[in-house]
């Protein structure tokens, strides 16, 4: 498929060309001594066709016991696909799955629970309402009689969750009251109530706040130690440095690397294979001179109570402000609240120096567009097409004594499809079927059509692969030069500090620190960020 | 713990599938549709959802079924051209009433809501029209009163649903109640006769050669699918329903389009309430007795997603003439509303059953098979 479309598109034709020989080349095996353990799963040339898709096009995995197998890939590359198959979700069509040695086909979720692999998926899959130890055993509740034996629940869950370093959580507790990683153990002890053999984790740390990432390292670690073996998956290259023992490399449904040293691999080398490109983290380059214009958007004094507090800010046209801030700082809500979705309790927003009315209708009236940091849940209608996604916003303006005109949505829709080359470009595909990077363009889309002045982003590049980030990177620092304000938040100081002109440190719902961002570097960020307080508890 | 999974020899059963259709490269059939794009080819009946298309097909077929099954009871009946085509208009108005009233629900639903006091705003509105003060207007007067009442009754539904935050099912449950009280106040209990000969026309009379009802329904099925599919409220509605967070951080009132959908319920409410007055050639408080129930079934089975985000006009006013056409069968065939009751709920849930057995997963099945069988 790749091969196809790097024909249409000459210019990629050199990059490619080297990535494929990158492809062709054997693979790499680790050195002995990097694991010790047997192995556990080996998949061997496993294919999964969906309609019109070839999801997997011959993967070789290997995963031994005791070791952190990092799965590096793009959106699209067939991860979470290849989840599915090991979760016993999807059915291959064919190829080998070897389990503990012996052949094996998991036809559904239980089968592979049974056999010992269990599966921590990005959205945690618990039950809100239910305890924690509830939640550890469900499907498989100690019974007496048809009677749950809560005691014994109870007992064995609060082993569990010490095994886990976390014998605080009370286990009768509700899961709902719990944060985020309070949750993801909650998700691991129940992996273990199963006496999981190999725990395969879906981007982890894609929802814990930086402090938390080393708790959850611990736990890792911890469960190795035991022979436990562990699918990691994450698209931070620092995090597979950190945690990762060997590392296995998709593209487009294959297996283009397995078993390089988690270590030592070159990031140029792993983002290659990745990508068939070389890039790295690109930032566009600013503007030389300061080509900022009026003041665009003026906050003063916005408060909410116990989100945060006294926030004034303001947003230049044709300036990028970025706002670093762990999850829990109040960053998102400090950006729902200036774009009307959260009233506030004290405090003003002006957009050209008219306060604004509450409510978003004003806030987009006035030219505000917002890309959400949920995009499922928020900002997308997952079984629409992708023109009618893109002119959710626009659809009225387009349309005439209140009859749509789709003929020219669709052509509006193709437009951005094709400047920020969605993938695939047909624009009357669901957006369900998009990956996570094309999802976001999508959205980020959705404000390119029609005048809209400040665009206010909310984690753009969560969950999407590094290519795409790079092209997103690219659209925004565009949209500056055309004169449009941008305020982001962003958990990724690298990110904030190499996209914005001027950063917002936020901490516990306020301003502790506002600067251009060529005046602050990473590690202050950081200290700031996080100086006095752990987060514990912190709300997801 | 290797015993539960299955045996080795379940992979190599397994026929390698994508040989079945060249893999399609999605990069190729981008082109291809933006090319019939650009040529502006789309032709503008064309409804957005294909599988709402392939849903209404089913329910097509259903309807075809149970033709075959009045034709093999009934076969002197069915061989007379004639028959046929009164019996075909008698289920058209049959299907009319409620046809109407189930094109309101299906936008309700769509948006997310559900509406339970559609029967009791007919009821409301059929006895305020038809009230002693009302008919001294005229006709006139009554069509407007009875519009006008549907469409209150509504909005009141609407106001407590989006700005008092009540769940809409109770909101209009306590609106059935409530609509059925004051029109039994109203009337005082007693049937109330039209004496105006425009209203009782409506169902009496035919225009070459098919009742004005049906006239009516079409009127209103063809608004309805126009309004969901051509407009930017249809578009709102959809989105409302699909993911209202989503809707509203995109800038769309939500509120205001959530109480517009129940004044639209109740406007189709209203238009109803005459018909059904028309026909019986007076109202009273008890009329449109559980049509709630009627169009919420029909809108189910037309494919409308009761969570909302999904459904198609089409496919309500099928659920709709499925329904009539089976009380019609009942009737002809002598037998008792109780047996057909019975079957009416054993083709809801059926209806519900099919849509919910994906339609590609079969396809894909017996693709699957072909292709075992063939090698």
């Amino acid at each position: 498929m790749s091969e196809e479309e790097t024909v249409a598109l000459p210019e990629d034709d050199p990059a490619t060309a080297s990535a494929e020989a990158v492809a062709e080349a054997p693979l790499v095996e680790a050195p002995a001594d990097t694991v010790a353990g047997e192995v556990v799963l080996r998949l061997t040339d496993v294919v999964k066709t969906f309609p019109g898709v070839r999801a997997l096009d011959g993967v070789q995995l290997e995963v031994r016991a005791g070791e952190v197998h990092c799965l590096l890939g793009q959106n699209g590359a067939g991860k979470s696909t290849l989840i599915k198959v090991l979760a016993g979700v999807h059915q291959p069509d064919s190829g080998l799955v070897e389990w503990r040695g012996e052949p094996a086909t998991f036809t559904n979720p239980q089968a592979a629970m049974k056999a010992g692999i269990a599966t921590i998926y990005q959205e945690l899959d618990l039950v809100e309402d239910l305890s924690v130890a509830e939640n550890a055993f469900l499907g498989h509740e100690y019974r007496s009689f048809g009677f749950v034996r809560r005691g014994r629940m109870a007992r064995h869950t609060r082993q569990i969750l010490s095994r886990l370093g976390h014998g605080e959580i009370p286990p009768g507790r509700m899961v709902r009251s719990l944060p985020a990683a309070g949750k993801q153990i909650v998700s691991m002890a129940r992996a273990l109530s199963h006496e999981a053999r190999l725990i395969i984790m879906d981007e982890p740390s894609a929802v814990l706040a930086h402090d938390e990432v080393g708790n959850l390292f611990r736990i890792i670690r911890e469960l190795t130690a035991q022979g436990i073996a562990v699918i990691y998956i994450s698209h931070r290259l620092e995090e597979i440095r950190e945690i990762g023992d060997r590392v296995t490399v998709l593209k487009d449904g294959r297996t283009t690397a397995a078993n390089l040293p988690a270590r030592d691999t070159p990031t140029r080398d792993l983002v290659s294979r990745m990508t068939g490109r070389t890039i790295e983290y690109v930032f566009p380059d600013r503007p030389a001179d300061d080509a900022a214009g009026a003041d665009l958007l003026q906050v003063q004094g916005l408060t909410r109570e116990g989100e945060f507090a006294d926030v004034s800010l303001n947003v230049r046209a044709g300036e990028i402000v970025g706002i670093a801030g762990l999850v829990g700082s109040g960053r998102s809500e400090l950006l729902e609240t200036i774009y009307g979705a959260r009233l506030p309790e004290a405090g003003t927003v002006r957009m050209d120096g008219k306060v604004l009315r509450p409510g978003v209708g004003a806030a987009v009236r006035a030219g505000m567009g917002m890309a959400p940091e949920e995009r499922k849940s928020q900002a997308l209608l997952l079984g629409e097409p992708i023109y009618r996604n893109v002119t959710l916003a626009t659809f009225g303006r387009y349309a005439r004594l209140g009859f749509t005109n789709a003929a020219k949505e669709r052509a509006e829709a193709d437009r951005i499809a094709e400047t920020l080359e969605l993938r695939p470009r047909d624009v009357d595909r669901p957006v369900r079927t998009l990956s996570g990077g094309n999802q976001q363009k999508v959205v980020v889309g959705r404000w390119l059509l029609g005048g809209t002045k400040l665009l206010l982003l909310d984690e753009p590049t969560r969950g999407v692969d590094v290519g795409a980030r790079a092209e997103l990177y690219q659209v925004i620092r565009a949209l500056a030069a055309q004169g449009v304000g941008v305020l982001l938040v962003s958990s990724e100081v690298p990110e904030v500090l190499g996209l914005a002109d001027r950063v917002l440190v936020m901490r516990e719902g306020r301003v502790v620190r506002e600067a251009a961002a060529g005046e602050l570097d990473e590690n202050t960020v950081l200290d700031l960020v996080m100086a006095g307080s752990l987060m514990e508890g912190a709300p997801a | 713990m290797s015993d539960a999974t299955p045996t080795p020899t379940a992979t190599p059963e397994r026929p390698q599938l994508p040989a079945q259709s060249p893999p399609v490269d999605p990069a190729e059939t981008a082109v291809a549709s933006d090319k019939a794009r650009s040529t502006g080819k789309l032709s503008w009946w064309r409804g957005d959802g294909g599988d709402g298309a392939k849903r209404n097909l089913g329910l097509i077929g259903v309807l075809a079924a149970l033709i075959v099954v009045g034709a093999v009871t009934k076969p002197d009946l069915y061989g007379d051209p004639n028959w046929v085509w009164n019996n075909v208009l008698a289920i058209l108005q049959l299907a009319s009433v409620v046809g109407v009233v189930t094109v309101g629900m299906t936008f309700v639903i769509i948006g997310g809501g559900i509406d339970l006091s559609v029967g009791a705003i007919v009821a409301l509105a059929g006895v305020w029209c038809t009230t002693v003060a009302t008919q001294s207007y005229g006709a006139g007067g009554m069509i407007f009163t009875a519009l006008v009442v549907g469409i209150c009754v509504g909005l009141v539904n609407g106001v407590l649903i989006s700005y008092g935050r009540l769940v809409p099912f109770i909101a209009t449950l306590a609106m059935l109640v409530a609509a059925r009280g004051l029109a039994a106040s109203i009337s005082n209990k007693q049937t109330q006769v039209s004496s105006s000969t425009f209203i009782n026309d409506i169902a009496a009379r035919k225009v070459i050669g098919i009742p004005i009802l049906v006239y009516i329904l079409g009127a209103v099925v063809l608004a309805g699918w126009v309004v969901l599919n051509r407009t930017t409220f249809g578009r709102r509605t959809i989105a409302v329903g699909g993911n209202p967070e989503a809707a509203r951080l995109a800038g769309i009132n939500v509120r205001r389009h959530t109480m517009l959908l129940y004044a639209l319920s109740g406007l189709c409410c209203g238009i109803a309430a005459i018909m059904l007055t028309s026909q019986a050639t007076s109202a009273q408080a008890a009329m449109a007795n559980l049509y709630e129930l009627d169009a919420i079934a029909a809108a189910i089975i037309g494919g409308t997603l009761l969570s909302g985000g999904r459904g198609t006009i089409v496919g309500s006013l099928l659920g709709v003439i499925i329904f009539a056409t089976i009380t019609n069968l009942f009737a002809i065939n002598g037998l008792s509303i109780e047996a057909q009751n019975m079957v009416k709920g054993g083709i809801i849930v059926a209806a519900v059953l099919v849509q919910q057995f994906q339609f590609k997963s079969v396809t894909r099945l017996l693709a699957r098979n072909r292709v075992t069988t063939a090698t």
